[in-house]
């Protein structure tokens, strides 16, 4: 990836015969040795954060499942850590960040692979100058903004609709959450359909084919590792989304895949714990790094496959 | 010869194709407007609530138990040290990163590691984030609920978004820059700083400017530190107070943030501190437009510019 080589290291006879321009050169080598051995470690440094994130997860969900055996957090169908009769099972939080992320992904995997289809494809090159930006705009909203939209305008607009609906809901906060990841996963299959050489284009116009039979038939099927690592993306930006949920979704654990209830997530119940105050090294503050490992662990896996696929299925023209 | 009635076929068949095309290309725009009209009604509404309620002492309040003598001081300030630590720890350390990466790095296995690490970073949730400063920074360092903290977490926060937008500003750099330095005698250092760095500056700025306005809308990982709600003091000037403050005490002072500031109203039951809410809300969209904004027109200017 390193576009250039470094500066080539001509290695001269130090000592007789030579001038004291030369020499100097000697000592200029050595500035640029300390240099770029601090430009390395500030490179390293990434990998010491990820090193010291494990650390600190592993390190206190360890003392966490020395308490709380990992069968019971695994298979516990209650998830009650601050009360008397404590349960521990992850189960409860999964639920409530698996079926936000479901409503999510429902909104914005249609929705951005059609945006991103209509302005790889069809729009021209003025709406697409500034649809591009005005997306990045829509993806850097504070998601806080997001959930007090969900919370005060969508909600009260679902309520008309399903009188039923209680005021925090999972549904209401998941479509919010969709409507954020739309322009992660419009943007990144954008790219990958608008690195699909011109010529395959060109070739399927001329067997006369439309626009849309081009994008659905020779377009998307070429971008095909790039779209799918832009929904991974997006499931991992769903399952990793915070505040949208501890604001609108409620913060009540509970074991339901029925998005108009109340419910908790693994990010959600993380903010609730780290909001009240309980005191450091107690079981309920060990929680919340086993809660984070989990995420983590979750996160990592669709980052793994996302970047497998895009190595599987890459096309190389 | 095409009979005329394969002829009317064929135009059937064209005009069915057509009609879908027409049917994709509405589907495009309904789509984008999905997007356009949300942000609409998330702007509008937040502007309708909100917006009666900036005046100048909403500015200049602590918050109080009283909705209406609310106000944003100590977030505001609280934002804008928070992003001076972000910026100042996350700056030097992003772009140093970029250039080893683009013009040091050696084609092996560590650095394999270190990019592919870089990458996945950045689909880390931030809230883990947050876990991470609460366990190393908060008690291992004991740097404590503070300023520090909460920068620091961020710069880490948004360190990729640096280092990947320091290598794509380099990249864009033609090679013929390089040779012709390194064809004069300049070492690599000689090359990056008269160079490398002041030509992807704009470049660079650009991703600094977007790193910082996702920094300021971060709320989840400051939350998770333990970030107090209620803040109605401000951090110690430097040289200010009896006894007088030292220059750097405000780093570890007790701190809230905008985002901060406004979940803690919008978590509220009563009516009057969701107007508050959707105040605090409308200074925090518009400044992360603003950055958002600054940042596109950069790149736009960048573009168009300059031609090598």
């Amino acid at each position: 990836m390193s576009a250039s080589a470094s500066a080539p290291s001509v290695s001269l006879p130090i000592g007789k015969g030579i001038s004291d321009r030369l020499r100097k050169k000697a000592s200029r080598h050595v500035k640029e040795r300390i240099i770029e051995f601090l430009l390395f470690c500030a490179a390293a440094f990434s990998v010491f954060v990820t090193v010291a994130i494990v650390w600190v997860l592993v390190k206190e969900s360890w003392v966490f499942f020395e308490t709380v055996p990992l069968s019971d957090f695994l298979f516990d169908t209650q998830w009650t850590p601050l009360f008397d009769d404590a349960h521990y099972g992850i189960m409860v939080l999964l639920s409530g960040t698996i079926t936000s992320s479901a409503v999510a992904l429902v909104v914005a995997i249609p929705l951005g692979t059609v945006i991103a289809l209509y302005l790889s494809e069809f729009a021209g090159f003025k709406l697409r100058e500034i649809a591009k930006p005005f997306l990045e705009l829509l993806g850097g909203v504070p998601t806080i903004v997001y959930g007090y939209f969900a919370l005060t305008f969508l909600t009260p607009i679902l309520q008309k609709i399903y009188p039923d609906l209680p005021g925090f809901n999972l549904l209401s906060a998941g479509l919010v959450m969709g409507v954020m990841i739309i322009p992660y996963v419009a943007s990144l299959s954008e790219d990958a359909m608008r690195a699909v050489p011109m010529s395959l284009r060109e070739g399927s116009y001329a067997m006369g084919a439309t626009r849309l039979q081009t994008a659905l038939w020779v377009v998307t099927p070429a971008a095909t590792s790039g779209i799918a690592s832009a929904y991974i993306l997006g499931i991992s930006r769903a399952v990793g989304e915070t505040m949208i949920l501890a604001v609108a979704a409620g913060m009540q654990p509970k074991l339901t895949f029925n998005p108009t209830e109340p419910g908790a997530t693994i990010t959600s119940y993380i903010v609730q714990v780290a909001l009240g105050d309980l005191p450091h090294g107690s079981i309920g503050y060990q929680t919340i790094f086993a809660a984070g490992l989990t995420l983590l662990l979750m996160t990592l896996a669709f980052n793994l496959l996302g970047y497998w696929l895009r190595k599987r299925f890459r096309e190389v023209y | 010869m095409l009979q005329s009635a394969d002829l009317d076929a064929i135009r059937a068949i064209i005009a069915r194709a057509k009609r879908w095309d027409m049917f994709f290309a509405l589907l495009g725009i309904l789509s984008l407007m999905v997007g356009v009209l949300t942000f609409t009604a998330l702007f509008v509404d937040m502007a309708i609530q909100g917006v009666p309620r900036l005046d100048f002492e909403f500015f200049t309040s602590f918050p109080s138990r009283r909705a209406a003598n609310a106000g944003i001081l100590s977030a505001w300030v609280g934002t804008v040290l928070v992003m001076l630590v972000t910026a100042l720890a996350a700056v030097p350390l992003g772009v140093a990163a970029g250039v080893y990466l683009e013009e040091y790095a050696p084609k092996n296995w560590i650095t394999d590691i270190i990019e592919i690490n870089i990458s996945n970073l950045a689909g880390i949730p931030s809230i883990v984030y947050g876990l991470l400063a609460l366990g190393l920074f908060v008690y291992y360092f004991g740097f404590g609920q503070s300023i520090l903290s909460a920068g620091l977490t961020l710069a880490l926060l948004i360190l990729p978004v640096i280092i990947v937008a320091t290598r794509e500003a380099i990249r864009a750099i033609p090679q013929s820059i390089h040779e012709g330095s390194y064809a004069c005698g300049a070492t690599t250092w000689q090359t990056v700083s008269d160079h490398i760095l002041p030509y992807s500056s704009a470049g660079i700025l650009t991703g600094v400017i977007i790193g910082m306005a996702r920094a300021i809308g971060e709320t989840a990982p400051i939350i998770t530190i333990g970030a107090l709600t209620f803040i109605a003091f401000l951090p110690p000037a430097p040289f200010a107070g009896d006894p007088p403050a030292g220059l750097f005490e405000w780093i570890f002072a007790p701190f809230t943030v905008m985002p901060i500031q406004m979940f803690n109203w919008t978590s509220r039951p009563e009516a009057a501190f969701t107007v508050n809410a959707a105040a605090a809300g409308f200074v925090l969209v518009f400044m992360t437009l603003a950055m958002n904004g600054l940042a596109i027109y950069v790149r736009y200017r960048l573009r168009k510019n300059i031609k090598w």
